[in-house]
């Protein structure tokens, strides 16, 4: 499993090889940062947290500009842990060979998170054309709605034989003196959307490397700008 | 629309047909028909109604009248199985819609020729 942080830019459409016509989501994901190595030892339970999307150090708190100066990296505006990467997540950098030297050949890539140090970079390619990923996010707020919006209800139906401002009424919500409560659960009116949604099984598109852009298929949760994770 | 959707559309889904043409003008669009195995190319002329939308996902409507009955395609244009968009006509007309051609019929829903002057 990897995971990448990214930010919705918007939707369009591309045709594909048999000329179908394909609804996708464009992400911009990473440049990742490797802030933080949860391990078993230390923490009981293995993760990496990655941050993403720079903000300005006047805006940080000194704790957080502490945290981020460990990795060596400028502060970030999101911060979100993943799970265990798979060993194929990571980028293996190989330092500039100095002069009259052999290039400096990569570390064999070992299990994650350990394979990776603070600073590490997580980037988009790791993911590829064909994956199924599944995205996280918030969706977007509805405020307080009804049942008809919020839960698909029929409403009344009627606007006459005795109806009167009860078109989108929820109906009965129960029974009398047994069991005489209403049931938790009982689908009603209240809050609809600004919580977390996933999105399984988006197919990858397109993988823009020089762009950090990715392209899945359909929709996912949230308003454009807004913040999701893509694990696969 | 958002410039980074606009790169990415054309270079994903550029638009590779002819766009010289508007509503009101007489066009011939040569089109790809995958039939099985076989793929052969037939054509469909028409006015242009409208054109909607941008970038990549922008559309247009063609109507013809086929023995005697109105047909309408919405064709878009950076469909891959678009080979040509020939223009055949130029037409004068008022506006970017022009739908007030499906209550017409024979004189009255011809459409004058722009007269295009050569420089």
């Amino acid at each position: 499993m990897s995971g990448i942080i990214g930010k919705k830019i918007g939707m369009t459409s591309v045709y594909n090889e048999q000329g179908k016509n394909i609804p996708c989501t464009i992400v911009e994901a990473g440049p990742c940062v490797v802030t933080q190595i949860r391990t078993l030892e230390k923490d009981g339970y293995e993760a990496l947290q990655l941050a993403f999307d720079d903000k300005r150090e006047k805006t940080t708190s000194k704790a957080l500009v502490g945290h981020f100066k460990k990795a060596k990296t400028t502060p970030k505006r999101k911060v979100v842990e993943f799970g265990v990467f798979a060993p194929v997540a990571k980028k293996v950098e190989v330092a500039p060979a100095a002069e009259g030297e052999a290039p400096v050949e990569a570390a064999p890539v070992q299990d994650a998170p350990s394979a990776y140090k603070l600073g590490d970079k997580v980037e988009v390619n790791v993911f590829q054309e064909g994956d199924f990923v599944d995205v996280a996010g918030t969706s977007k707020g509805k405020g307080f709605q009804g049942v008809v919006k919020r839960h698909g209800f029929g409403g009344v139906g009627q606007a006459t034989h005795g109806q009167h401002n009860r078109m989108r009424a929820p109906g009965s919500i129960g029974a009398a003196s047994y069991p005489a409560r209403v049931f938790k659960g009982m689908k009603m009116a209240g809050q609809m959307g600004n919580e977390r949604v996933k999105v399984q099984n988006l197919e990858v598109i397109k993988v823009l490397e020089d762009k950090n852009m990715i392209l899945l298929k359909g929709a996912i949760p949230g308003s454009n700008g807004s913040y999701v994770t893509i694990e696969k | 629309m958002n410039p980074v959707i606009k790169e990415i559309q054309s270079q994903i889904s550029p638009v590779t047909a002819n766009v010289d043409f508007n509503a009101g003008d007489t066009v011939t669009v040569s089109y790809e028909i995958k039939e099985g195995e076989k793929t052969r190319v037939q054509q469909f002329q028409g006015v242009v109604l409208q054109r909607r939308g941008s970038g990549s996902s922008e559309t247009f409507t063609v109507r013809k009248i086929s023995s005697g009955i109105g047909v309408e395609r919405i064709f878009p244009l950076a469909s891959p199985f678009i080979n040509k968009i020939e223009v055949n006509k130029r037409g004068v007309v008022r506006r970017a819609r022009i739908f007030y051609q499906r209550a017409l019929t024979g004189k009255a829903a011809r459409i004058k020729e722009k007269v295009v002057s050569k420089k």
